[in-house]
């Protein structure tokens, strides 16, 4: 008698089959050898190796290559170009301030200094903010208010950066003179921190326009990392009779310092690196001055300005020296900043998002 | 109550006042920002702003359609380059990728300063081939944009459950037709918002066409030459000394805004249809 489909019972068949499939094909492709009888190409398609799989796996694979290439060629190739320069200059570079490319001597120390200082002004200003929104959203605003604010704060993240630089010049620059300036230079201008004159682009208005730029980084990722912290930490410290702010301040926030820490690095790196609103607002000036009411210059200011109009070869690789330090500064700053935010919320793509 | 239980209470709520006083503070920041560019740049929105070019400096009048023009050429040229690479790349870091060094990679680039990114095109492109051109400005934008995409993709593949995978493995499904048709079309919606964003992101960017695309005075369709963008005439019109410039500047800050949020709102809507309520 011929052995018919129906001669095996559902259940012998079924774990026939269950016993030689791979529960997890991406843990343990080759785990269990398929039987004998059973045509090759059947059981080759189960295990994922059949050619469409290779073909899709080796398409997948020369795409995300790309990445790599690019961080390693964008290294190699700011080294290359900044070479003549390190090669004159050493490390001098970096904290001396000649930068004069007619007579062919460079010294990257004022735009170092102007891209810190405008830096940490930023940072002063926005982490307050940020976390104020970020404590505010996840703690105490009402359930209907979380998702519009969250929403609006975002959205500071999808404004150009040259429109802020435009929003800047004609009307934050005319506001501080007519409204900030004079008062804090009233109270305060004995200090070197807020002498000279001022008129109108400077290291403030540059400080002032980052912060606004890196309060939805700052404020989305603390959020997340707020939202990370287990319910059970608010609970302990109202059981122990906290007020709410006090379970907020002494049991949530240390809980998520990391990666709070974190999030004020991310923003960080943001402001380094933020170009055209800073470049229209600092004033380009090529000098370290302590006030914040003078003008001042950044790396991605100057590389803005003098990169397409380099009039020598070692003016180009000035300019390639200080994309450079710019590149290695950021990277160093976003690295750290990820182990950290990693620490609290694991591997989400926190921070890459704007809106 | 005693007076410390009472400073407690008080303390308590002063600082959420305070918290809720600098969550206003930020969103008036956005308020203004928006007030300001729609007080200034509407009343500069007519027929001729969309349709003409620009016209010397000095003259009144004029438009921007070599900016509008440039912008669409750049960024969809950026799109057909980026899109499929950063979603290539985070298909892998989902379905083969073991982690870190992938996120790690991606997300340091993602850190890194766009000016920065321009020296690359630069190097690259404009000096082998001899003078500034759209095609490079292209290739910074879509640098920029891939390790973006690439993360929300993996973020939004990684949301699918396995036993849907599981399902499609056990009907027989190759994994290939599994990573397409089963898991990556569960996801698309979340794909789709990520490159929306990510376009509408790249959209507004200036510093990587500084030395690009450069910028361009006249009306220009060859991506070999130098091609004027909107983010790029808003830089020129709002450092120049004239006042019809700078309402001109205003005008196109309103136009790319306005472009940069309807993408943003369109993203935010499809994740919605999907999702539900987004975070």
């Amino acid at each position: 008698m011929p052995r018919c489909y129906r001669s095996v019972t559902d259940a012998e068949y079924v774990s026939d089959r269950m016993t030689t499939l791979p529960i997890h094909p991406a843990t343990t492709p080759h785990a269990v050898p398929a039987p004998a009888p059973t045509p090759q190409s059947e059981w080759r398609t189960l295990r994922g190796t059949n050619v469409g799989d290779r073909l899709y796996r080796a398409t997948l694979t020369a795409l995300a290559l790309v990445l790599p290439l690019l961080l390693v060629t964008l290294l190699a190739e700011l080294v290359v170009g900044a070479w003549p320069a390190i090669k004159r200059f050493g490390l001098p570079f970096v904290w001396t301030s000649v930068w004069d490319p007619v007579a062919g001597v460079f010294g990257a120390a004022p735009m170092i200094f102007g891209t810190l200082a405008s830096s940490l002004l930023a940072l002063l200003i926005a982490v307050p903010l940020a976390l104020g929104v970020a404590i505010y959203l996840t703690e105490f605003s009402p359930k209907w208010l979380r998702q519009p604010i969250a929403f609006l704060v975002e959205l500071l993240a999808a404004i150009p950066s040259v429109v802020y630089g435009l929003w800047g010049i004609f009307v934050l620059i005319p506001f501080l003179r007519s409204y900030v300036v004079p008062p804090l230079r009233a109270t305060l201008g004995w200090t070197p921190l807020f002498g000279g004159v001022f008129y109108g682009n400077s290291l403030l208005a540059g400080g002032i326009i980052l912060a606004i730029m890196i309060v939805p980084y700052i404020a989305a990722v603390s959020r997340e990392v707020l939202l990370a912290v287990p319910a059970s930490q608010r609970e302990a410290a109202l059981g122990m009779g906290a007020t709410r702010w006090e379970a907020v301040w002494t049991a949530v926030v240390p809980y998520g310092r990391a990666g709070l820490i974190g999030a004020v690095i991310l923003g960080l790196g943001r402001a380094l690196g933020e170009t055209m609103a800073v470049t229209m607002v600092i004033g380009n000036r090529h000098d370290i001055s302590l006030s914040v009411l003078q003008p001042a210059y950044t790396m991605a200011a100057a590389i803005a300005n003098e990169f397409s109009e380099a009039v020598s070869d070692l003016h180009l690789a000035a300019m390639f020296e200080v994309g450079l330090v710019l590149f290695v500064v950021t990277v160093i700053v976003n690295a750290c900043a990820r182990l950290l935010i990693w620490r609290v919320a694991r591997g989400t793509a926190v921070g890459s998002r704007a809106l | 109550m005693s007076g410390r239980s009472l400073r407690r209470h008080v303390t308590s709520g002063l600082m959420t006042g305070l918290v809720a006083v600098l969550s206003f503070t930020a969103v008036l920041a956005l308020v203004l920002i928006l007030g300001d560019l729609i007080a200034k740049g509407a009343s500069s929105l007519n027929w001729d702003f969309f349709t003409k070019n620009p016209v010397p400096a000095g003259q009144s009048g004029g438009g921007v359609a070599n900016a509008i023009v440039g912008t669409g050429i750049i960024v969809g040229l950026a799109a057909l380059i980026g899109l499929p690479i950063g979603i290539g790349t985070g298909l892998y870091l989902a379905e083969y990728g073991s982690g870190r060094l992938g996120w790690f990679v991606a997300d340091v680039l993602n850190g890194t300063p766009s000016i920065v990114i321009g020296i690359f095109a630069w190097t690259w492109l404009v000096r082998p081939m001899g003078g500034y051109s759209a095609l490079a400005g292209s290739v910074a934008l879509a640098a920029l944009m891939i390790p973006m995409i690439a993360r929300t993709t993996e973020e939004m593949v990684r949301l699918v459950p396995h036993s849907l995978r599981e399902a499609a493995l056990a009907l027989g499904y190759p994994r290939w037709r599994t990573s397409l048709r089963v898991v990556a079309r569960t996801a698309l919606a979340g794909i789709v918002t990520g490159c929306l964003v990510g376009v509408a992101r790249i959209a507004g960017e200036t510093a990587p066409l500084l030395f690009t695309a450069l910028g361009n005075l006249n009306f220009s369709t060859s991506v070999t030459q130098p091609m004027q963008t909107l983010p790029h005439q808003i830089y020129e019109y709002a450092s120049g000394p004239f006042e019809e410039w700078h309402r001109l500047a205003w005008a196109s800050a309103l136009v790319l805004m306005s472009l940069v949020l309807l993408l943003g709102v369109t993203a935010r809507w499809a994740i919605r249809q999907r999702h539900g309520a987004a975070r």
